[in-house]
């Protein structure tokens, strides 16, 4: 184009200029309305260079070079993430060449087409953004490892062939993924320290940990290895590795590329930290626990343009930005696995110190069909779910119970419905007993342990009716959710026993705390019940009681709350969380309520159990609802409502009339019909 | 499954008035030993439905010369005692399923455990 003097209304307009003059005015609206950039009609040294910005893929050497062809360059600011940048000329001069001679010139860009137009400014506002200080705790170790060094570790690594059982290798959305040593688990955000992958870490880290040691990083050696590998345009969310599954010091080498990693303070503060190429991070303390740490997924980054390869806080300074491009990174990160819960002095980011989230519960049902849903999710499939753990946790027999068991004379026939892993089905050798459970699981369980055991629903045993001259119901019918079916399960019982025949029926109690003793459970730090008792006559309470203390109403319907584990029950119908460990859960998507933020506090997945917990003289009421059934005694044991039922011959029957409902259970009416 | 658990087996099919006793389709039975104990055997033989103990043991093969009607004076019978002793105690279905007399509904038996859960349309 033709140089000369400039005046708007001199200038002869051609086609190409009308075209950049419609451009630089829109170019100008768009400055003025989303970035508050104010643009002049008349001529000075600045010029906004719109579309020319480190947010577009350009670089600072690439703009530079084509702005000096106009004149020499004063500044040029590049604000991160922008799509524009400031330059400023030495005259106004050189400004106006450039305007006219660079307008809507074109540059290609990371495979894109750019085109610049410029607008004048009269100044140029710019923050260089603060937070210029590291994180407390992170440290970056310059040249940690050697070319030769970097090279022997990442030789070490075989992505091809699939040595899974040893690495436990993963191709995850964003990155490709290997373990060493302990497995880190997405579904938990955690390891399971019983589970060691065979094989340790690659004897080529040896140099580095033994550098780690030497140097005081850190005092004890890492056990786990994570190998990440980054693409071009591939990150990792930004998280704080979980507090409970590795010690304080966290450890990252960066080999085959640089990154730029992003550090987040809960308060919003954030630093980008140069990572270059075979340097270690080492994050401790504040750091480690409080902030997250992440990589954005893209194929380019903002650093310093002197000194891009050092180490450190990229300070967000317009006037030293350009752009990096992202080569493939491969990451090695060591840590220590935890063995005891987290300490730390960051308890609002620390899951062992995090107080249970209480997820809102389902209502209580209201009908039987909701009732056998509700069973049917915080019932019957928690147990699926946890069998493995919970009959680990179940193995010595309640002292009554195996008092009763040993009651029955030589050649009885015994059924314990309910009888989850078994442990009542061998008590007796002279007794022929018989299991059953809910749980495929669990009756999977007896099977491997050789007791006869089938699966069925305890409201419809497949067993002849009058056979059995024992049942027991241990820790069984408060998992029923409505008081119909509570009953049922108990008639279900009677049934099966012969005239003459004895039930122990065993719930969990409201009351925690009974003639001035607090149970087991509030006390002891175990899963298991147990415990000697005091006996209770068995007089029968003067009237009716049921549906004390029900839980919260919403919108007119009563929710289930959670329990908050060894505390006493603040209603009878609750849902009681397991903490599962030693396994995962067997279904890719399990009915816990799971965290799913990498950075939120999962130490293991929760389960809710629905219960109805029976308070005094409850259990006692039920039994009256059945027919030929007289209860011999009743009692509490540690937190525990038992009773001790005789089945009566038909015909010398004398209560139980189904007529018999309860006035404050609007529920049972309605489905007694 | 040993065969004095299957025979207090019942099916529980909804509407059925016939599920006894439920027929043993077997892929896999095993014999193991077990300690014998006469007066246990004479405890349970008056428990038992005998024709559905002799139908299933000759189902599986393994009748082991148990007569159609039960004996008198079985008590002292020691021979008859170990008899039915194996029959009850030492032969189980270890694979298979259980055959509802009625509905024809099965129900599975895997590694010994059979399965008797009713679908919700079944209850």
């Amino acid at each position: 184009m033709e140089e000369g003097k400039w005046s708007v209304e001199t200038v002869k307009k051609n086609k190409e200029d009308k075209k950049r003059l419609r451009k630089e005015i829109k170019v100008s609206h768009t400055l003025l309305r989303h970035e508050g950039i104010n643009t002049v009609s008349f001529p000075t040294k600045k010029l906004a260079v719109a579309n020319g910005g480190l947010g577009n893929g350009v670089s600072r050497e690439q703009l530079l070079d084509v702005l000096g062809r106009c004149g020499h360059v004063e500044a040029l600011l590049m604000p991160p993430n922008k799509p524009y940048a400031f330059v400023t000329y030495g005259t106004v001069e050189d400004a106006r060449r450039c305007q006219t001679s660079l307008g809507g010139r074109q540059l290609q860009c990371q495979g894109q087409t750019i085109t610049l137009y410029f607008c004048f400014v009269e100044k140029v506002d710019y923050n260089v953004y603060s937070s210029a200080e590291l994180p407390p705790g992170l440290k970056v170790w310059e040249d940690f490892v050697t070319p030769e060094e970097e090279t022997g570790l990442l030789e070490s690594l075989d992505w091809v062939s699939l040595d899974n059982d040893v690495t436990a290798q993963k191709s995850l959305k964003h990155r490709k993924v290997k373990h060493y040593g302990y497995e880190f688990l997405y579904e938990t955000n955690n390891v399971d320290i019983d589970q060691l992958l065979p094989g340790g870490l690659p004897d080529a880290c040896d140099i580095v940990l033994e550098k780690c040691l030497k140097e005081n990083i850190m005092n004890i050696k890492p056990d786990q290895l994570t190998v990440n590998q980054y693409q071009p345009g591939q990150g990792i969310p930004p998280h704080v590795d979980t507090h409970s599954a590795f010690e304080d010091t966290i450890l990252s080498l960066s080999l085959g590329a640089k990154t730029v990693m992003d550090f987040r303070h809960p308060d919003g503060r954030s630093v980008a930290v140069l990572l270059p190429r075979r340097s270690l991070l080492v994050m401790k303390g504040e750091c480690r626990y409080l902030w997250t740490h992440g990589i954005t997924p893209r194929k380019l980054d903002v650093v310093p343009a002197v000194g891009g390869q050092r180490p450190g806080v990229v300070t967000c300074d317009p006037r030293d930005l350009t752009l990096s491009q992202r080569d493939t990174r491969t990451s090695f990160t060591f840590r220590k696995v935890r063995h005891t819960p987290c300490d730390c002095a960051y308890p609002s980011a620390c899951d062992s110190q995090q107080p249970l989230q209480d997820p809102p519960g389902p209502p209580l049902p209201r009908s039987d069909m909701d009732a056998a849903h509700l069973e049917s999710r915080f019932v019957h499939a928690v147990y699926e779910e946890i069998a493995g753990h919970f009959s680990g946790t179940r193995h010595s027999p309640w002292p009554r119970v195996a008092a009763f068991l040993r009651s029955l004379a030589p050649g009885a026939l015994l059924l314990d419905a309910g009888c989850g892993n078994g442990k009542y089905l061998g008590l007796c050798p002279g007794v022929f007993a018989v299991g059953c459970d809910r749980s495929q699981s669990l009756t999977q369980i007896c099977g491997e342990r050789g007791f006869q055991a089938f699966t069925c629903d305890a409201l419809d045993v497949p067993l002849r009716s009058d056979m059995c001259d024992a049942c027991i119901s241990i820790a069984v019918i408060h998992h029923f959710s409505t008081q119909v079916r509570r009953v049922s399960a108990i008639k279900e019982l009677i049934r099966l026993l012969k005239p003459g025949g004895r039930a122990l029926i065993s719930v969990w109690a409201l009351e925690q705390e009974y003639n001035k003793q607090r149970s087991k459970y509030l006390k002891k730090t175990k899963e298991e019940n147990v415990c000697p008792v005091k006996d209770r006559t068995a007089t029968p309470p003067p009237q009716e009681r049921s549906g004390k203390g029900l839980s919260l109403v919403q919108n007119g319907q009563t929710t289930l709350s959670v329990h908050t584990n060894r505390t006493t029950f603040s209603s009878q119908d609750l849902l009681v969380p397991w903490h599962l460990k030693g396994a995962t859960p067997k279904s890719p998507e399990p009915l816990a309520h799971l965290t799913d933020s990498v950075t939120g506090p999962t130490p293991g997945p929760i389960f809710h159990r629905y219960y109805h917990v029976f308070c005094e003289g409850e259990l006692e009421d039920l039994c009256r609802k059945v027919e030929n059934v007289t209860v011999q005694s009743s009692y509490y044991d540690q937190g525990n409502w038992c009773v001790i039922l005789e089945k009566t011959d038909a015909v010398a029957s004398m209560r139980g009339s189904e007529n018999e409902l309860l006035p404050s259970d609007p529920l049972m009416a309605a489905m007694a019909k | 499954m040993k065969l004095l658990t299957h025979n207090m087996l019942t099916s529980h099919v909804k509407g059925i008035t016939k599920g006894y006793p439920l027929l043993i389709k077997a892929t896999e039975v095993k014999v193991s030993e077990v300690e014998f104990n006469p007066e246990f055997v004479s405890r349970m033989i008056p428990k038992l439905e005998w024709a559905a103990l002799v139908q299933a043991a000759e189902g599986l093969g393994h009748l082991n010369d148990l007569p159609v009607e039960l004996v008198p004076d079985f008590e002292k019978n020691e021979d008859f005692l170990r008899r039915v002793h194996r029959v009850l105690l030492e032969v189980e279905v270890v694979e298979g399923c259980l055959r509802c007399p009625e509905s024809g509904r099965e129900f599975p038996i895997s590694r010994g455990i059979p399965n008797m859960l009713l679908n919700e349309d079944e209850v």
